[in-house]
């Protein structure tokens, strides 16, 4: 029955990324992509890392996607001002994006330690076990994550604020 | 979810298929701002397969990791969309064919 869930899950992921790339409205392409994200943290669900799907489901559809909304909204951008590459450079887009599926494809093939099954009900995304290894041998880098943070909003302060001559 | 039983090999064919069309919309795109999602899609499918490689190890530290990955994607997104949106008052235009000042 989960089987089929699964299934289910990884088509709509996949369906909604090839969506993302292929429609001609970025605004489109923005409400796709949340469906992608959305499905993947279905996928966490499944893997019973439910405290990863509910921080996924924040940080993404809750954050990152509003800024991209917010964005596009701001600058205006649609189908009209939407520039296509040439056919032939689309071609070779794709070509070079098979290649490369191809290439991933063959050293995964390769590797014999993949024969494993994740069974449900594992103990590991619980907040207990989480929470302590986070808190414990990851302490330093959860610290200087923080500061990447401060970095990066007085970042994005300094690049927004309008140059005064 | 006690009787759910999945190939670890089933994931990586799905996180592959996603790192590619990623790979493929970053080739394929003109708009920075669809480039960046396609970052963000190739993003999110190591995450997958590091959520699915931590629970079949039972090792936590996969899944430390994909908070990390999330809180660089997030610094990266408000960095990136405010470098976009300079760009966009100084060009006029978001097309990263016009941005070829530094490609010879």
């Amino acid at each position: 029955m989960i089987h089929y869930l699964f299934y289910f899950l990884s088509f709509l992921a996949i369906f909604s990324a090839l969506m993302v790339v292929l429609v001609k409205n970025p605004v489109h392409s923005v409400l796709y992509l949340i469906v992608t994200l959305f499905s993947i943290a279905g996928h966490y669900v499944l893997l019973n890392a439910q405290f990863l799907a509910a921080v996924h489901v924040i940080v993404y559809a809750g954050a990152i996607m509003v800024l991209f909304l917010f964005v596009l909204m701001l600058l205006n951008l649609n189908v009209e001002t939407e520039s296509h590459k040439s056919s032939w450079l689309k071609f070779m887009a794709v070509l070079s994006g098979g290649l490369f599926l191809l290439v991933l494809t063959a050293s995964v093939k390769g590797s014999e330690k993949i024969h494993g099954v994740i069974s449900g009900g594992s103990e590991t995304g619980m907040i207990k076990t989480l929470g302590n290894t986070l808190f414990g041998e990851f302490m330093l880098p959860f610290e200087i994550s923080s500061l990447l943070f401060l970095i990066a909003m007085v970042g994005a302060v300094m690049l927004g604020k309008k140059e005064t001559q | 979810m006690d009787n759910f039983q999945i190939p670890v090999s089933y994931y990586l064919v799905l996180s592959v298929l996603l790192f590619s069309i990623g790979v493929m919309g970053v080739l394929f795109r003109r708009n920075a701002i669809v480039i960046f999602m396609c970052i963000e899609l190739m993003l999110n499918a190591v995450n997958l397969l590091l959520a699915a490689f931590s629970v079949l190890h039972g090792d936590t530290g996969g899944q430390v990791f994909v908070f990390f990955i999330m809180a660089v994607a997030a610094a990266e997104v408000a960095v990136g969309l405010a470098i976009l949106i300079m760009i966009y008052r100084n060009v006029k235009s978001t097309d990263i064919n016009i941005l070829n000042k530094l490609k010879w």
